[in-house]
Parts: C-alpha cells; sequence; structure tokens
C-alpha cells in the first residue's frame, strides 16, 4: 500500500504554507501528523497532486491560557494535551479524551487540529469540542474568521475549513473538574463507535452534552440538555434524560454496529459520561 | 520530484534521495538495509513497525520518510550497546516475551518509549501503553512479564 505519486513542500511559516495552498488550489493537501491523511492516500481515497507539510511551523504547537481562555494550536499533539498539566488543571476534559484516542503512537503523531478538520464520524474531539463551545480561528488568503463548534462540524469528513484555508488555534472556555467522557471503542482500532463528552456547570444548574461516533457528524444532545437544565442531577434524572441522546439523529449503521446498538449505546455513554461528571463535583 | 533528506539513523547519517511517497519503514528497510523493523498490516493498527523518532514512539508505515528529515530514529537495531542487550531485550530474553518474533520489534520499541516516560508502572499502565501492538502468539502475558522485568532491572 503506497500512496499515489506527489511532490512535497514543507515550509517554515503560516505565510508560506498559505501561498502554497494559493498557488496549486484543489491540488494541493495540507499534511499534519498525517495519521489520517496518510492512511486515505495508501488506500488512494485521497490522491493530493501537492503535500503542503505544516508540521515544521512552529508557531502552531503550543497550549496556552490567554485572556481567560485556553488556546490551543493546531499541530498540538493528542500526546502534548493528555500530558498537560495546565489543561489537567484548567480544562481536564481535554487530557482525558486526549487518552482515550488510538494508541501511544498513533497519540504522538496525530494533532488535535487534524483529527477536527478531518471531522472523522468515529473521532473523538469533535465530542468534547462541540461540549465545551470550542471557537476554531480559520485563517486564509482573505485573512483570519472564527468559527463556533456547531458550525465548525459541517458532515460527514466535512469541516468548515475551505480548500486554501488552515486551521490555526482551537479556543476553549476553563473549567471545573466537574466533566466526563465515556466511550464504547471499536478494538481494533480504538476509533469511538459511541463516544460522549459531558460538562458540568453547577453554579448555573446546566449541562452540555456532545456526542461522536453515533451519526454522519458528531452532535449536541440538546434533548437530553434541557431535560437537565435547572433540575437535580440525581442518578434517576440523569437516567430519565440520558434516554434523549439520539433523539432526532439518525444513527449509521456499519459492521461495527448497527443504527439500533449505536442509539442505544448513545443513552449509555451519555448517562455514563453524566455520572462521571457529577461524581466529581466538590 | 525526488525530495533529498538526512536522517541520522541509530548515530549513522543516512542521505539519499527519495521519493516523497516512500514510507520512513520502506525508507529504513530498503534503504538502509534494516530490516528489524517490521511491515505487518501497513495499515497502522498492528504496531510491528514502531520506531523512535527524535525519542518518540511512531508507526513508521505511517509516516513519510520525508518527514523524518533532519530527525534522530531509533531502529531495534540501534539498542544494544557495545553488545549488551537493553534492559527491555533482556527483559523479553528472560520472560519468553515472544513466540515467532514477528511483533517484538515494535513492543519492544513502544516498551522503551513507555518506560522513558513512566519508569515503575503498574501492569495496567504497560497494558494501556501496548494498546497499538498486536503479538498472534504469547497472549501478552509474558510481554508484560517482560516489561515489568525491564521497569524492575532499570531501577537497579
Ligand atoms: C491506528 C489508528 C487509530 C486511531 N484511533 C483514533 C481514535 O481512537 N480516535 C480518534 O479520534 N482518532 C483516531 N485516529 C486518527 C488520529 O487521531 C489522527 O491523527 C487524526 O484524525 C488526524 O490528525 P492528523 O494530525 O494525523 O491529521 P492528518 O492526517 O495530517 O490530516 C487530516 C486531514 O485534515 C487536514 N488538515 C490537518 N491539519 C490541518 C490544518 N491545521 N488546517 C487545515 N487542514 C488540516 C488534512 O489536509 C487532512 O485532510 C487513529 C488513527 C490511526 C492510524
Ligand atoms: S505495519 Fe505499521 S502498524 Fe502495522
Ligand atoms: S510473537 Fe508472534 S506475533 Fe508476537
Amino acid at each position: 500500500m503506497i500512496p499515489a505519486m506527489f511532490d512535497y513542500v514543507r515550509p517554515a511559516t503560516l505565510e508560506e504554507a498559505l501561498g502554497h495552498l494559493a498557488k496549486y488550489g484543489e491540488d494541493a493537501k495540507v499534511l499534519a501528523g498525517g495519521h489520517s491523511l496518510i492512511p486515505a492516500m495508501k488506500l488512494r481515497l485521497s490522491q493530493p497532486k501537492v503535500v503542503v507539510d505544516i508540521g515544521r511551523i512552529g508557531d502552531l504547537r503550543f497550549i496556552e491560557e490567554r485572556d481567560g481562555k485556553i488556546a490551543i494550536g493546531a499541530m498540538t499533539t493528542h500526546y502534548d494535551i493528555e500530558s498537560s498539566d495546565l489543561l489537567k488543571r484548567s480544562c481536564p476534559l481535554l487530557p482525558e479524551v486526549a487518552d482515550k484516542i488510538g494508541d501511544i503512537q498513533v497519540r504522538n503523531k496525530g494533532t488535535i487540529g487534524g483529527s477536527c478538520v478531518h471531522a472523522d464520524p468515529a473521532g473523538d474531539w469533535p465530542a468534547a469540542m462541540l461540549a465545551l463551545d470550542a471557537e476554531f480561528e480559520i485563517t486564509g488568503p482573505r485573512g483570519s474568521r472564527p468559527v463556533a463548534a456547531k458550525d465548525f462540524f459541517v458532515d460527514m469528513l466535512t469541516s468548515a475549513v475551505e480548500p486554501g484555508e488552515i486551521l490555526k488555534l482551537i479556543r476553549l472556555p476553563l473549567t471545573a473538574k466537574t466533566v466526563g467522557y465515556a466511550k464504547f471503542t471499536q478494538k481494533a482500532s480504538g476509533f469511538a463507535i459511541a463516544g460522549v463528552a459531558a460538562v458540568v456547570d453547577k453554579a448555573r444548574k446546566s449541562v452540555t452534552i456532545g456526542v461522536t461516533g453515533v451519526a454522519a457528524k458528531a452532535y449536541r444532545a440538546a434533548g437530553v440538555e434541557s431535560a437537565l437544565s435547572g433540575s437535580e442531577l440525581s442518578t434517576a434524572n440523569i437516567g430519565t434524560a440520558s434516554q434523549k441522546a439520539a433523539d432526532g439523529v439518525d444513527p449509521l449503521s456499519d459492521i461495527h454496529a448497527s443504527a439500533e446498538f449505536r442509539a442505544h449505546l448513545a443513552c449509555v455513554q451519555t448517562r455514563r459520561a453524566l455520572e462521571l461528571a457529577v461524581s466529581r463535583l466538590p | 520530484m525526488k525530495t533529498p533528506v538526512k536522517i541520522r539513523v541509530n548515530g549513522t547519517l543516512r542521505e539519499s534521495e527519495v521519493e516523497p511517497r516512500l514510507l520512513l519503514v520502506q525508507f529504513l528497510r530498503e534503504v538502509c538495509g534494516l530490516t528489524g523493523t517490521h511491515i505487518g498490516c501497513e495499515t497502522g493498527v498492528c504496531g510491528a513497525c514502531t520506531i523512535l523518532v527524535d525519542g518518540q514512539a511512531v508507526k513508521s508505515c505511517t509516516m513519510l520518510a520525508v518527514q523524518a528529515d533532519g530527525s534522530e530514529v531509533t531502529t531495534v537495531e540501534g539498542l544494544s550497546r557495545n553488545g549488551k542487550l537493553h534492559p527491555v531485550q533482556e527483559g523479553f530474553w528472560e520472560c519468553h516475551g515472544l513466540q515467532c518474533g514477528y511483533c517484538t520489534p515494535g513492543m519492544i520499541m513502544t516498551a522503551v518509549h513507555f518506560l522513558e516516560r513512566n519508569a515503575s508502572p503498574s501492569r495496567d499502565e504497560i497494558r494501556h501503553a501496548l494498546y497499538g501492538n498486536l503479538c498472534r502468539c504469547t497472549g501478552y502475558s509474558h510481554i508484560i512479564d517482560a516489561v515489568e522485568h525491564a521497569a524492575k532491572k532499570g531501577k537497579t
């Protein structure tokens, strides 16, 4: 399994990278960690003529606290996130999700930016990005534009990043410890058959729930959120509300799980993620 | 268009002109003649091709040789020192951590990397660390014994 022929460029700066993308248009593909793109190229599902490797653009790989928010560069690896003390303190959902992605080797190479742009329906990050109301900063020939998580994941394998554009960074809120990620894993690959991220805001008595793996794109479980809004987060209430986790979605069906089973898993993992988050209430 | 690469492999600088589509594992096996790194699935799942790039364990079938330009690569051939096996290699020897040996180079490289991050792991942590390395023979128990052995050895 060898990719089709292509030319390779490795820009040193973001401007240079955007220049290559402008020049080659739809023939070009951005290469980040390569752990979705290279497998797709080997299967010849993707045959770019030019690969623009953004792996050495230094200022795309960072985790920082800026103006009361967390900012994470697109080229930050899953392992960088898993091992970040800042995130363990200030946005603990992210290290918890990162630790459950693939395996050590995948986490050493794969990036949060690549994962979000790829928008794999079974990828883990979209659930967390939705639950945290992340904001994506996309840069292109006409400058930068912010995109909210709810508008970022457009469809199966389609994000809001257009050809010629690069995802630069992701902004996330600081949160308390009351978060949880529950994942039913496809054992061979590590991908999510159903992955649910829950964020509990005790002061506002509200929860946000992001679900991945279940439908063509990750979604917010709005039915669960409104059922629990303002109510006590008791085991009984969580159990009842979680039953709404697949309401209004069209679950995927494949060799790993039928649509019916996926809908069931969405509810079970939602309950587990919420119970996990609530168990961390001070 | 061929692209020049300079990759330091087990301490030796290798310079070559390669097609950008050449996988790093092919570079190691076919250009450098280092066949210790195995190709199992070639899809990123089995871990047989695991090596260290700048000290990080990666699957070399899911990386292009051009991505490793300027990097330091360590393969299983580069672990022993003056004819003395690395503690992880010794662990596999002592604890019968292999049968056919196909998965072994990848297992060893992942374990070497993991023990650098966590010098005294529990058995569960070892299992979690080896999630991306498949073995069709041993049933894994002896592999976990081998890594545990190496961790203990490393401390003495
Ligand atoms: C064996 C294996 C197991 C895996 N298990 C899991 C798992 O359990 N959960 C999970 O979520 N993922 C899993 N993955 C996928 C992994 O997380 C990938 O690393 C990730 O999906 C893609 O990130 P990347 O950096 O490798 O991106 P690449 O593969 O380099 O790129 C992916 C796509 O995004 C585009 N792109 C990348 N970065 C940018 C950017 N900054 N701006 C614009 N476009 C960009 C590329 O052009 C490409 O189309 C697995 C992968 C493998 C090989
Ligand atoms: S050969 Fe690379 S992971 Fe199987
Ligand atoms: S020893 Fe045969 S595959 Fe592991």
